[in-house]
């Protein structure tokens, strides 16, 4: 595959050693500061390209044109990831990008704009937390962000009010539905009859948004 | 009517101050205070410190309302998502970018954003400036 990744920086110049090493892959990075640069043009020679990746010019330079099958914009900057994207997806018709979030409050202009998928360290820190930590009774373990889904994991605890009810008897809400039931370390998929018992830890997927109602109808009285 | 203008530096400071002038109920945002010395000791309209970026920061500037938006910071890219946040967000009918870079504001205003590009302008301008000079060729020099 032929793959531009724009940002020379620690996640940028990885990537490309990582891709590079597997032999497999035509890379190409592009990085703006020059103290970076020469650096990493000692590394991967002519395969660096110094320049602001924003610009058209040094795009086609490194051949957006052709199209590449993949562009990863992992500048530590969220306005030059979203404007390398929407260059390379509108202008050259690349097929995927996958730009880096640095701030996790600019996720949502690249949902605006349609950019994805989107990769920020912080919010991946975040979900391992919440994974850890069992004051946060509803855990993210997954968002599909082209689906508008995300599947989130719960634990049903004594005198949860869905405790001792099959899934067919809960008030579900509308955009919701449960997958799987875990109970001493074996998962089951649930069906209609599966009963929800104290202990089990249940899969669910559902729109962004209707966490607290499946709170409600699961946990909380 | 409302303006918001984001971006106080030379050039936003001074739409900021001319559409007062000419009437407008106008909000600046910048992410520097010393912003607000630009904008003088009389000046009537908001203010909003912070990054016009932030949604909050917008909200607060009170972009819902606004009849128009400026977006006019020292970043073409920032201008263009702001400018592209305040159009498909916000739904504003008058968004106006200031895009220093004459490829990526040719772009955005294909697709659909008010892009200015001073560089053009000012490309323009000295073109015409070269050409009015009417000179002459020069005459071979006497031998």
């Amino acid at each position: 595959m032929y793959i531009l990744i724009a940002g020379g920086g620690k996640v940028g110049a990885n990537l490309a050693r990582v891709l590079l090493a597997q032999g497999k892959h035509e890379v190409t990075l592009i990085e703006q500061r020059h103290d970076r640069f020469e650096r990493l043009e000692h590394e991967f020679e002519h395969q660096v390209l110094i320049g602001d990746a924003t610009e058209i010019f040094v795009l086609e330079r490194a051949g957006i044109a052709r199209p590449p099958d993949i562009v990863a914009a992992l500048t530590g900057d969220d306005e030059d990831n979203l404007i390398i994207c929407q260059l390379s997806k509108e202008k050259y018709g690349v097929q995927k990008v996958i730009a880096r979030v640095n701030d996790p409050r600019n996720q949502a202009h690249f949902d605006l704009l349609g950019i994805s998928p989107t990769v920020s360290a912080t919010r991946g820190l975040m979900a391992l937390i919440e994974h850890e930590v069992p004051e946060h009774d509803l855990v993210h373990l997954l968002e599909l962000r082209k689906e508008n889904l995300e599947i989130v994991e719960v634990q049903i605890d004594n005198g949860a009010p869905a405790a001792g009810k099959t899934v067919e008897k809960l008030d579900l809400p509308e955009g919701s539905r449960l997958i799987s039931i875990m109970r001493n370390g074996r998962s089951e998929i649930a069906v209609g009859s599966t009963e929800l018992q104290p202990g089990d830890q249940v899969l669910a997927i559902l729109q962004p948004g209707k966490e607290d109602e499946l709170r409600r109808v699961l946990l909380k009285s | 009517m409302k303006a918001l203008v984001i971006g106080c530096g030379r050039v936003g400071s001074a739409i900021a101050l001319q559409l007062e002038r000419e009437g407008w109920e106008v909000t600046a945002v910048d992410e520097k205070e010393e912003a607000l010395g630009r904008l003088g000791d009389n000046w009537a309209g908001g203010f909003v410190l912070g990054h016009g970026m932030d949604i909050q920061v917008l909200r607060d500037a009170g972009i819902e309302e606004a009849d128009a938006v400026v977006v006019a910071t020292d970043g073409d890219n920032t201008n263009i998502v702001i400018g592209q946040v305040a159009q498909e967000r916000f739904d504003n009918q008058c968004v106006v970018v200031r895009v220093l870079d004459p490829a990526r504001a040719e772009f955005y205003r294909k697709r659909g954003l008010r892009t200015v590009c001073p560089t053009s302008v000012a490309i323009d301008v000295l073109l015409d400036s070269v050409r009015a000079c009417e000179v002459r060729p020069k005459e071979p020099a006497p031998s």
